[in-house]
């Protein structure tokens, strides 16, 4: 177990480490004029700008930033934003945006496992009736359809129908009602399709049918056994899922305008703010080979017909 | 006791009614013969289904329509109009879904940008699906691959598209090209993993152990066991990266770092319409609804001809 451990460690931290220094050449590539916004351009003169960039250390060598940048990541320092938010420390903007994404994230990660499973569970109850069917339109609706499109006319119509906030203003409370459950959206229908799709194959299996003919109550069966097999494919994810509800909903964020994390990356990238892109970038592969390291110990733990070792 | 006789009696055959048959050399050599096609039985499967066969007419009549639509039609999709009383005008005789803050036709604009953002669509399925399957056949074969193909998965998996799209529009103007690089580039080996995995199944299932323990030839296998399989599963993972693919470039054009302004794709016409629907809804109307029912079709189809393609769901 122990030896099982480091080894995955070893392996997650080659993938980080691969992640984040490819990010970090290609962020090189860019055009040293892309550092700074056109009106900027037209104002200053070649000197000042490569005065700049030389004090900012973009002048250097990429293997010397490099360098840099890692030393001054075990001291803690993660560097200053370049143009999306000009010299905040980047250890103070996340600080400040990832709580916000975090409490948004979270109780809407809450909410799409409540209710993700209980529309499962209504489906698989009433099986080929109105109640799958019902669950079936809405999941071919969540997810056929462009998230954009429906999340804009939530916001547009439902907002006014049920005389809601449309922007998030963090001092009203009710303006957090409609983003929660824009974020629900796409995981209740994740939940209740899988949940469904497993619960369905484990009840044709021999084990049901032999425990039904033995005289066991349905829902005894159901709850014992039918659940807890089909929700272990899915536990897998949960890790995974709860760290990275801090990376937030570029769309939903943008279009309540909530000031979390959701369209920080893909700003700092269109406005080449290499230092924070980095940072982020580092962040979300931590975050993400953790998660999955967690997601399969906590399958270990759930599930007692699986080991881990090290063939696995 | 008694009951018992009378089953007994009831057994033996009234010789009236049934005689014996007299043999028949060439009938005792006949062997039983199933007149089973695997692709016949799909596609009856498959359309079985009236609201599968309507969507099938449906997206057939949109991408027909949207072909042959700009070869006929004489009106500019891109005609600016220079009078202000041609802007924004609301559905008329003229212009049957109106036209936009430019004075462009809407409905010409629509059929433009279902046949470019199918295109580009097909495009990214077609290579997503292709090379993923040949990636994940090698890699399903060959188990000494697991270790650098996982660590590929994460590495690209990891890199977020933006970083490819908006370094690609640096290199190279912003194109349909950058757009399909940039989304092309992790979608194969998302594919790769899943055929990796499903061919692996096949491969290791009962029957074709059975097949192979029964001294069945590789070519027979190959073709008569596996190959349909793949070819089911490439049908329902085009179908189903045509939505995604569709999806993406509307979200891409929403961030800002899509197509420029000026190419008529779905994506642009819909964010586009977006941004006037305060003043303007009629000018969402008609794209979305279009873009809608593109997704919704292919995710049906797709989802539909997975069920079909299941042998274990013919009847």
């Amino acid at each position: 177990m122990g030896k099982y451990i480091l080894k995955r460690t070893l392996n997650s931290l080659i993938t980080v480490v691969i992640v984040f220094v490819s990010v970090f050449m290609l962020l090189r590539l860019m055009p040293l004029s892309g550092y700074f916004p056109q009106e900027m351009l037209k104002e200053t003169d070649e000197a000042t700008r490569m005065s700049y960039l030389r004090n900012q250390g973009l002048l250097d060598h990429p293997v010397v930033q490099l360098g840099r940048f890692v030393a001054n990541l075990f001291q803690g320092d993660l560097g200053r934003s370049l143009t999306v938010y000009p010299k905040v420390p980047i250890s103070t903007l996340l600080a400040e945006k990832i709580p916000i994404t975090a409490a948004f994230g979270f109780s809407s990660m809450l909410l799409g496992i409540v209710l993700g499973l209980s529309l499962g569970l209504l489906m698989v109850r009433f099986k080929d009736r109105w109640g799958d069917r019902l669950g079936t339109g809405y999941i071919l609706i969540v997810r056929a359809i462009p998230n954009l499109i429906y999340l804009f006319f939530i916001q547009v119509w439902v907002s006014l129908w049920l005389d809601l906030p449309m922007v998030f203003d963090k001092d009203i409370p009710s303006s957090w009602i409609l983003p929660v459950i824009c974020l629900a959206l796409g995981s209740i229908a994740w939940y209740a399709l899988w949940l469904r799709r497993f619960m369905v194959d484990e009840e044709n299996r021999d084990y049901v049918k032999f425990a039904l003919v033995k005289g066991l109550p349905k829902k005894q069966v159901w709850k014992r056994h039918v659940f807890k097999n089909a929700i272990i494919p899915l536990v897998i994810y949960l890790p995974s899922d709860l760290l990275f509800i801090i990376s937030g909903s570029l769309v939903i964020e943008s279009l309540y305008s909530i000031p979390g994390t959701g369209g920080l990356l893909t700003t700092a990238i269109k406005s080449q703010d290499n230092n924070l892109v980095q940072v982020i970038v580092l962040m979300y592969a931590i975050l993400s080979v953790i998660g999955v390291f967690l997601g399969d110990l906590l399958v270990a733990a759930v599930d007692p017909r699986i080991k881990l070792t090290e063939e696995a | 006791m008694e009951n018992m006789q009378n089953t007994k009696s009831s057994r033996t055959l009234n010789p009236l009614k049934f005689r014996a048959a007299v043999f028949d050399n060439m009938l005792s050599e006949d062997t039983g013969y199933s007149n089973y096609s695997y692709w016949r039985s799909t596609i009856r499967t498959f359309f079985k289904n009236k609201a599968v066969l309507a969507l099938v007419i449906l997206i057939s009549l949109i991408i027909i329509m949207s072909f042959v639509y700009p070869l006929v039609s004489p009106v500019d999709p891109n005609k600016v109009s220079l009078f202000p009383l041609e802007w924004n005008n609301r559905p008329n005789s003229e212009h049957w879904f109106g036209t936009d803050t430019l004075g462009r036709d809407i409905w010409t604009r629509a059929w433009y940008g279902v046949r470019n953002s199918f295109l580009l669509a097909l495009c990214i399925a077609i290579s997503d699906v292709g090379i993923g399957m040949i990636v994940g056949a090698i890699w399903g074969y060959n188990k000494k691959l697991d270790p650098i193909m996982i660590e590929i998965y994460n590495v690209i998996t990891n890199i977020p598209s933006t970083v490819y799209l908006v370094l690609l529009a640096y290199i190279m103007n912003t194109s349909y090209l950058t757009l399909f690089i940039s989304m092309a580039s992790r979608g194969w080996i998302v594919e790769a993993r899943f055929f990796r995995n499903r061919i692996l199944s096949i491969r290791d299932s009962e029957y074709n152990v059975a097949s192979r323990c029964l001294g069945t030839p590789m070519r027979r296998i190959a073709t008569k066991n596996i190959i349909p399989h793949i070819i089911s599963l490439i049908i329902m993972e085009a179908a189903l990266c045509i939505p995604y693919s569709i999806g993406s470039e509307v979200f891409l054009g929403f961030v800002g770092v899509g197509l420029p302004v000026d190419a008529i794709t779905l994506g642009n016409i819909v964010n586009q319409g977006r941004a006037s629907f305060t003043l303007h809804p009629y000018q969402m109307l008609l794209p979305t609804i279009i873009l809608c029912i593109i997704t919704v079709a292919f995710y049906v189809i797709g989802n539909k001809f997975a069920d079909a393609s299941d042998p274990r769901n013919h009847v």
